[in-house]
Parts: C-alpha cells; structure tokens; sequence
C-alpha cells in the first residue's frame, strides 16, 4: 500500500506483573512478568479489514486495548491520522476516540442494564456534540432502522433482548460516532452460527456503505476469511505471518498459520494422519528461547532454539517470519 | 414444550421456575406488607395534630401511672401524660430523624465510595483508610463526641450519626463499583469518549443503587435506635418533646409497676423496623433485574 495507513502500531511492547508468590517474595524474587505483546506492529488503510487471528492468550485483544487506551503499552507507538494516540490530549484526544470505536464479545455485558435502548444509542452522539436533545430520538431510529432491528426496541432495556440484537444495538452505538475505525474483538464469538453469520453481513454491509475500516479479531478462521482483506496470525504476543487473506490462507508460509488451518474443522470431516498442532500454547510468563513456536513446529531445527527468525517476504506484501519456510500443504477450500 | 437450558432434568427445571415464582410472589407480598406497615406508622404521626389527641406534653399527676384502657390506649406515664398520644407524636421526630439521617448519609457515601472504587490509586486508599477509621471506632462513642461538641439537642446527633454511617455506604459502594469496573459496559462507556463524572454517576452509580438501598432500609432502623440511644444518654431530644428512645429511657424507673410505659413504644419500635425491613427484602428482589 503506498498511501499512508489510517493506522499504524510500531513495535508495541506490553507485559503485565503476575501475582507474586508470598514465598517469592520473602526471596526478594521480582514478580513474574507475563508477556501478552512483544514487538508488535501492523497497520491498517482506509476501507480496509484487517483480521487478527491466534489461539487465546496470543495477545489479540491486548492490541485492542492499546489502541482504545484501555491499557497503557510499555513501549511502542500507536498513530492514528496521523497523529499519537497516547500523546492526544483534549480536543485532539475526543477526536481520536469518537473516530476509534470497540465492540466486544460479550453482547451482555457490553450495554448498560438500566439504560434504554434508544438512549444506549444515542448518548455517544449527544456527549460528542454531534446531535442536540432533540435529534436523539431521529438518530436512534435512523441507527435502528441501519443495523436492522425495529424501532419498537428503543423503549426497551438491553435485558429484553438476545444475543444477536443486543450485538446489533452495541454495532449501532459505535456508529452513531461516525467512526472511521471500527475494532471488533469477538464480536460473534459468543454468538449462534445462524447469527454469527447474519452479524457479518451486517458488517459487510456498513463496510461498503460507510467507507469504515475495521480491525476484526477473531479465533475462527472462518469469520477472518469471511470478511478479512489482510490478515495477521498472532502467536504468543507476534505475528508469525502477514499478508492478504486469501494469500495466507491458500497458501500459507509459516507453520503456526498452517496448522492452524489445518485444525478448523471442516463439515466434511477429512482425517488428516497427522495431529494438526500438538501440546498446549507455551505459557505467556515463559516465552521459548529462539523462534516462538519451535516448541510445537513440526519442523524445528536447531537454529530455530537458538535466534529469532527474521521476516521472509513474498509477494503481495505477504510475510512470514520462520527460518525453515517448509514446503507447506495449500488450502483452497476454507 | 417450553425451553430450558441443558444439563437440567426438564422437571427439575420447572421446579426451579416453580421455586422463583413462588420467591418472587413472596417478595412482592413481603414489599406491599412493610409499606403498608411504614405508611400506617408515617400517617399516623403526620396526622398527629387533626387527630384529635390528648396533648402530648401535658401533665396530669391525677391520671399518672394508668394502666392501659379505653380513655388510655397504652397507659400514663409517671406525670399523665398520654402515652399514645405521645409514641404518635414522637414519629414525627423518629421517622424524619431515621430516613433523613439514613438518605443524606446514602447519598455522601454512594458518591465518595463510586470516585474511590472507580479511581483507585492514591484516592482510594485516602478514602478507604478513613472509612477504616471511622469504622472500627465505637461509633457511638464518636457520635458523642461529636454531639456533645456541636451540643445536645436534634442538631447534634443528625450531625453526630450522619457523620458515622455514610462510611458503611462508602465501603459497600466501593466494593460494588470495583466489581462493575471491569464490566465491558464501563470499558465501552470510556472508550466511546464519556467523561469521568458521566462514566461514574450516569452509567455505574445506577447499578450500584441496589445493594444501598436494600442496606438502607435496615440502617433507618439503626439509625432510629441510635437516637434514642442518644437520648437516653440526655444527648439526642431534650426531655418533654417526645421520642422513642427517651420514652423508654424515661420508663425504665417504672419499668416493674408500669410495664406499659417503656414497653409500648418499644413494641412501636419493633413494628416500624420490620416494616422497613420488609421493604428491603421486597427491594432486593424486586430490584434484582441486573442485566441477564
């Protein structure tokens, strides 16, 4: 991409203290550090999707929680518009957060229990100054109405509704911002298949309509090629491998992406000889020496216990960062 | 056939739902008998003067010491006064004194424990060191200190009380506040732009409200209790304006040839903290509608 990107992340660092054991501490030990983003960095252009996909514990969401400012990264900047998210201060600051909206997994737990929904919707546009009092009621239809749920449910409260339609008004309140980013973490992991699948129509639709950009995190893989234009495979707190969707997941460089494909289940169940990843992702507080994921690689050699490995390109922008780059299976049908 | 989630046997299941309708009637009897029982208590005494009731502060040494009866509903104290007239009139002083004292200290304690949980840091640990303090103090010891320093009379132990037991809303607050400040509709309230005071007061205090006002309504007990307390030390109403505690203070002397003076507005006492406590079970459960 030439143009400047919407967003970009440059080499974020964030770990979190651990609980400190009583006897670890009356051994002076320092409390252990749990590393969740180790040099992170991506970017994001207008009217783009970007998927972030990894197992959980990978460190998708803790990206999200940087760019949003919920949590604070050790290092690393984060540009949005070009200007630094955790630098903004006031007005500058109301911009960046009207223009970077979240929605999160949990449709229950995202809207206030005692708000109705039409004032859920409409409040952002009323705090931000985008509307007067009396333009409440019109915006909450017009979003209402845009998300595809009947205006009858304005008087309601959040508890009246399902899963689907309270993800539907946490879609509508994001929007009644006019982001121009939208961050989705999970937001249809929690939900049904049926509506998971209607849910992403939804967000292909104000995609086309609204000129957003999105950054969709997902677990699923399916949902990454469902709506993804680019795609970031996290494991243990980095990218393992970038690119174009339908590149990496057609054919993918690393191993980690591999078998991850490899392990989505498929309705026609086709039994492959060997297990698609073996043993459980190594812990965030002890990070394995040299290449991340030597630790379950089926090809791991010994350079890959001993030094990182370094960014492999491709075409298109496509990335991966192994040592053994193996000749790997193709997917076409995911 | 009606859903219901897996992993339950269908017929325990409508037990279930059998044993939450059943709670839920329960509750709403238990919310309807406690206003009923409040409200008879509140009007009576706010009906005090149009009642045509013998004068509370009048004394009448020919009629001291009656024992209950058709001209004296619940007896004469050891100067004749009425003691009916007097336990009605004495509501107004209790009753003002109980939700005032318990609602002003609700409101203190509700905003300073939401800016302590929700902040944290230096802030709540200020904040919640002096609850500490103000909590593991005899609190009535502090009451009359502070009583006696503003002086004895009805100011001193509003001020003396309110001082005491905004502390417990404090603490109760805070403690629900940590709890929803991780929820994801705090988090979405910040991330989608809103002040502090607007996160705070519009979006988490409403949720925090139930646990108070349940709470509240045993405090008002508490707090009625603590007055004639101080009354009966001589710091809360002075002597012939009359109050609860200081009819039963004033009683105690007779208490084995008179049972009735110090009995009956004890018993009144008893009446109006199991109204106010049916109100609070009926509130919990009625106001049990969170989310899910």
């Amino acid at each position: 991409m030439i143009e400047t990107p919407l967003l970009s992340v440059t080499s974020l660092h964030k770990s979190f203290a651990g609980r400190a054991s009583l006897v670890g501490l009356l051994q002076g030990k320092p409390a252990r550090r749990l590393t969740a983003l180790d040099d992170v960095s991506l970017t994001l252009g207008r009217n783009e999707v970007l998927g972030i996909v990894g197992e959980s514990g990978s460190g998708k969401s803790t990206i999200a929680r940087c760019i949003t400012r919920l949590e604070k990264p050790d290092r690393g900047e984060i540009t949005f518009a070009g200007q630094d998210v955790w630098q903004a201060r006031g007005a500058k600051l109301r911009g960046i957060r009207k223009d970077l909206q979240m929605i999160y997994q949990d449709p229950y737990g995202a809207l206030n229990p005692r708000m109705s929904i039409g004032r859920a919707i409409a409040e952002p546009a009323l705090v931000h100054g985008l509307i007067g009092k009396d333009g409440a009621r019109a915006l909450a239809y017009e979003l209402l109405d845009r998300v595809g749920l009947p205006r009858s449910v304005a008087e309601l409260t959040p508890r009246a509704l399902s899963g689907g339609q309270r993800q539907r008004v946490a879609i509508a309140r994001a929007l009644a911002l006019k982001p121009r980013v939208i961050i989705a973490d999970e937001a249809v992991s929690a939900l049904d298949a049926s509506v998971q699948a209607q849910i992403l129509n939804l967000f292909g639709e104000l995609m086309r309509d609204l000129s957003l950009s999105m950054i969709f995190i997902s677990h699923q893989l399916s949902v990454i090629a469902h709506l993804a234009d680019r795609v970031a495979v996290m494991y243990l707190g980095r990218i393992v491998e970038t690119g174009a969707t339908a590149d990496v997941f057609a054919r993918p460089r690393h191993p980690y992406t591999a078998a991850l494909l490899k392990a989505h289940p498929h309705l026609e169940a086709r039994r492959s000889q060997t297990p698609a990843l073996a043993g459980e992702i190594p812990s965030a507080y002890a990070i394995p020496e040299g290449c991340r994921f030597n630790t379950r690689c089926r090809y791991a050699e010994t350079r890959c216990r001993l030094s990182d490995p370094p960014a492999a390109a491709f075409a298109h922008g496509h990335e991966a960062w192994c040592h053994v780059l193996p000749d790997l299976e193709t997917h076409t049908d995911i | 056939m009606r859903p219901f989630p897996p992993g339950i046997e269908e017929d325990a299941w409508l037990r279930l739902t059998k044993r939450a309708r059943l709670d839920r009637r329960w509750a709403t009897i238990s919310l309807y008998a406690g206003i009923a029982i409040v409200a008879f208590i509140a009007g009576l005494s706010a009906a005090a003067p149009f009642l045509g009731l013998k004068d509370p502060t009048a004394t009448d040494l020919m009629n001291a010491l009656q024992p209950p009866s058709l001209a004296f509903p619940f007896g004469t104290d050891d100067l004749g006064r009425d003691i009916f007239a007097r336990v009605v009139y004495a509501g107004r002083v209790d009753l003002v004194f109980g939700i005032v004292v318990t609602y002003v200290s609700l409101v203190i304690g509700l905003s300073i424990g939401a800016i302590s949980g929700y902040f944290g840091g230096l802030i709540d640990t200020v904040i919640m060191r002096i609850v500490d303090l103000v909590i593991s103090f005899p609190f009535i010891i502090l009451i009359l200190t502070i009583a006696a320093i503003v002086g004895p009379g009805l100011t001193g132990a509003y001020i003396g009380v309110i001082a005491v037991s905004w502390a417990l809303y404090a603490r109760l607050t805070r403690g629900e506040m940590l709890a929803i400040r991780r929820r994801e509709f705090i988090l979405n309230a910040e991330t989608l732009g809103y002040s502090a005071p607007r996160v705070v007061f519009v979006h988490a205090l409403p949720n925090l409200l139930r646990a108070n006002l349940v709470f509240s309504m045993s405090d008002i007990v508490l707090n009625i209790l603590t007055l004639a307390a101080l009354s009966y030390l001589g710091l809360g109403v002075a002597p012939p304006t009359p109050e609860w505690g200081e009819m039963i203070a004033q009683g105690q002397k007779n208490l084995f040839n008179a049972w009735w003076i110090s009995t009956l507005p004890g018993l009144v006492i008893v009446l109006a903290g199991i109204g106010f406590s049916l109100i609070g079970d009926g509130l919990a459960d009625r106001l049990d509608e969170s989310g899910r």
